[in-house]
C-alpha cells in the first residue's frame, strides 16, 4: 500500500514536473487575482489591512479549484484512471497519493507566496506567519473536498464550471476559520482556536474526502 | 412466486407498482395541504394577535419559520433516500431524492425572500450578514449544485449515484457550515439582531405556525409525488407498462 501511495506521488509530480506551465498558472493567477483587489478598492492601508485575510483566502480557495481540472481529467482521458480501478491496490490509497501530489503542486505554492502578498497588503509580521500556518493547515482541506467534485464531475458537460458550483459552499468552513485566524492575530485575540478548527477539518476531510472521491470515481467509471 | 401473497413494504420499491399508488395518495395530501394552509393562514391572519414591538409585518413569519424548517428538513429527506437508493441500489429511493431537490430549493428560496420582506420593515434592511441567513444562502448553493450535478450527467444511473455521493457529503457539511457560519457572524457582528432576546410566542401563534409546517409537510410530500411520478414516467418510458399507461403508441 505504501508502495503504491509512493508510485502515485511520483507519477503525478513527474508529470507535474514536465508541465510546469500548468503549475505556473494556477500560482499566477493567485498572485493576479490578489493585485486586483487593491486596483478595486483604492490604496488606503488601513481598509488594505483589514482585507487582506479574506481576500488572500478566497484566492486561494479560487486557484486551489481551477486547479482540481488537472487531478483526474487527463488520467481519465488517456485511460490511465481506469489501469488504477482495475489495479490490486485499494483505489482509497491511490486517490490519497494524487491528492498529496495535487496540494503539492497547487496549494504548496501558495502557501510559499502568501507571505509577500502579505507584505504588499501591510499585514503585521505575526498575522503573516498565521497566514501562512493557516493557509498550510487549510489548503490540504481544499484539495481533499475538491478531490470528490473533482471526481463526481469527471467527463462531464462544462465540468469547470460544475465543480465550482458544487465545492465553493463546502469550503466555506475553511475560509471562514483560515482568513478568522489572520484576523483573530490582527486584532490581538490569538488564532489558536482557529487553528485548532481547521486542524479538525483536516482531520475529518482526510478520514472522509477519500473514500467519497473513490466512490464518486467508480461511479463515474462504471 | 410464494413471496408475493405476503404483504411486503418492498413491493412499492419498483417504479411500476409505485406509481399508482403515488397517484393514488397524492390528491389525499394535496388536498390536506390545502385545508391545512387554509386553516393556517386564516389563524395567522385574522386570528393571531398583533405583535406588541413588531405591528403586522410579524405575520410573514407564519410563512417564514415553516419554510425554512420545511428547506433544512427537506435536506436530510433527500440525503437519507440518497443513502438507500446508493447502498440498496434501488432506483425509485434515487428518483424521490431526485424529485426531493426543488421543493427544497423552493422552500430555501421562500425563507431567503420572506426573510428579507420581513428584515426591511423590522431590522430597516432587507439583508444583514446573520447566521441564520447566510447558511440559508449556503444550503440554496447546495441545493442547486445537487440539480446542476443531476442536470448535467446524461445517464440517469450515474447522475443518481453522483447526486447520492453530493448529497451525502452535504449532509456531512451542514451542521460544519452551519455552526462556523454562527461562530463567524458573533465574531464579526454585535448582537444587534438577535432572535433570542424576543418575547416568547402567544399560543395561537405557535398554533399557526405549527398547522403552516405541517401544512407545507404535506405540500412537498403532494409536490414529491407528483414530480417522482414524472420521473418515473421519463425514465421508464421505454417499458411496456409506461406504453399501456399513456396510451401506448410507439
Amino acid at each position: 500500500m505504501i508502495r503504491a501511495l509512493g508510485w502515485v506521488l511520483r507519477r503525478d509530480l513527474l508529470l507535474a514536473f514536465r508541465r510546469q506551465g500548468d503549475v505556473a498558472n494556477a500560482l499566477v493567477f493567485f498572485v493576479i487575482v490578489v493585485s486586483l483587489f487593491p486596483l478595486g478598492v483604492g490604496p488606503e492601508a488601513s481598509q488594505l489591512r483589514n482585507m487582506a485575510p479574506g481576500v488572500l483566502w478566497v484566492a486561494a480557495l479560487l486557484a486551489c479549484m481551477l486547479s482540481l481540472a488537472r487531478l483526474f481529467a487527463p488520467d481519465h482521458q488517456d485511460g490511465t484512471l481506469e489501469q488504477m480501478l482495475l489495479a490490486g491496490e485499494p483505489l482509497v490509497i491511490l486517490v490519497m497519493g494524487k491528492v498529496i501530489s495535487h496540494w503539492l503542486v497547487s496549494g504548496l505554492p501558495l502557501v510559499l507566496m502568501a507571505p509577500l502578498l502579505g507584505l504588499q497588503f501591510d499585514l503585521p509580521r505575526d498575522a503573516l506567519a498565521v497566514l501562512c500556518v493557516s493557509l498550510l493547515i487549510g489548503t490540504p482541506v481544499l484539495s481533499l473536498i475538491g478531490a470528490v467534485g473533482a471526481a463526481l464531475t469527471l467527463g462531464v458537460r462544462g465540468s469547470g464550471l460544475l465543480v465550482a458550483l458544487l465545492v465553493l459552499p463546502l469550503f466555506v468552513p475553511v475560509l471562514i476559520f483560515g482568513a478568522g485566524s489572520v484576523a483573530a492575530t490582527a486584532a490581538g485575540t490569538g488564532a489558536e482556536a482557529h487553528l485548532l478548527l481547521l486542524g479538525g477539518f483536516l482531520t475529518l476531510a482526510f478520514v472522509l474526502a477519500p473514500w467519497a472521491s473513490a466512490a464518486a470515481l467508480r461511479i463515474a467509471m462504471e | 412466486m410464494t413471496k408475493s401473497e405476503r404483504f411486503s413494504w418492498f413491493h412499492f420499491s419498483s417504479p411500476n407498482t409505485f406509481y399508482p399508488l403515488a397517484g393514488t395518495l397524492q390528491p389525499w395530501f394535496a388536498a390536506i395541504a390545502a385545508l391545512l394552509c387554509v386553516v393556517g393562514l386564516y389563524i395567522s391572519f385574522f386570528v393571531a394577535p398583533t405583535d406588541a414591538q413588531q405591528g403586522e409585518a410579524y405575520r410573514i413569519i407564519f410563512i417564514h419559520v415553516p419554510a425554512a424548517w420545511m428547506s433544512m428538513f427537506l435536506y436530510l429527506v433527500m440525503g437519507f433516500w440518497s443513502g438507500v437508493g446508493l447502498v440498496l441500489n434501488t432506483r425509485l429511493a434515487s428518483m424521490v431524492a431526485t424529485a426531493l431537490a426543488p421543493t427544497g430549493a423552493w422552500f430555501t428560496f421562500i425563507a431567503l425572500w420572506t426573510g428579507a420582506l420581513w428584515g426591511k420593515p423590522t431590522w430597516g434592511t432587507w439583508w444583514v450578514w446573520d447566521a441564520r441567513l447566510t447558511s440559508e444562502l449556503i444550503l440554496l448553493f447546495l441545493y442547486i449544485g445537487f440539480m446542476a450535478l443531476q442536470a448535467a450527467i446524461d445517464d440517469p444511473r450515474r447522475a443518481d449515484k453522483a447526486g447520492a455521493v453530493l448529497a451525502l457529503v452535504g449532509v456531512i457539511n451542514v451542521p460544519i457550515i452551519y455552526f462556523s457560519v454562527k461562530w463567524w457572524s458573533t465574531l464579526h457582528q454585535g448582537a444587534s439582531v438577535s432572535m433570542k432576546s424576543a418575547p416568547s410566542m402567544a399560543t395561537t401563534m405557535l398554533i399557526g405556525m405549527l398547522i403552516m409546517a405541517l401544512g407545507f409537510w404535506m405540500y412537498s410530500i403532494a409536490a414529491v409525488l407528483a414530480r417522482v411520478r414524472c420521473v418515473i414516467l421519463e425514465r421508464e418510458r421505454h417499458t411496456e407498462w409506461v406504453m399501456k399507461e399513456v396510451g401506448g403508441q410507439a
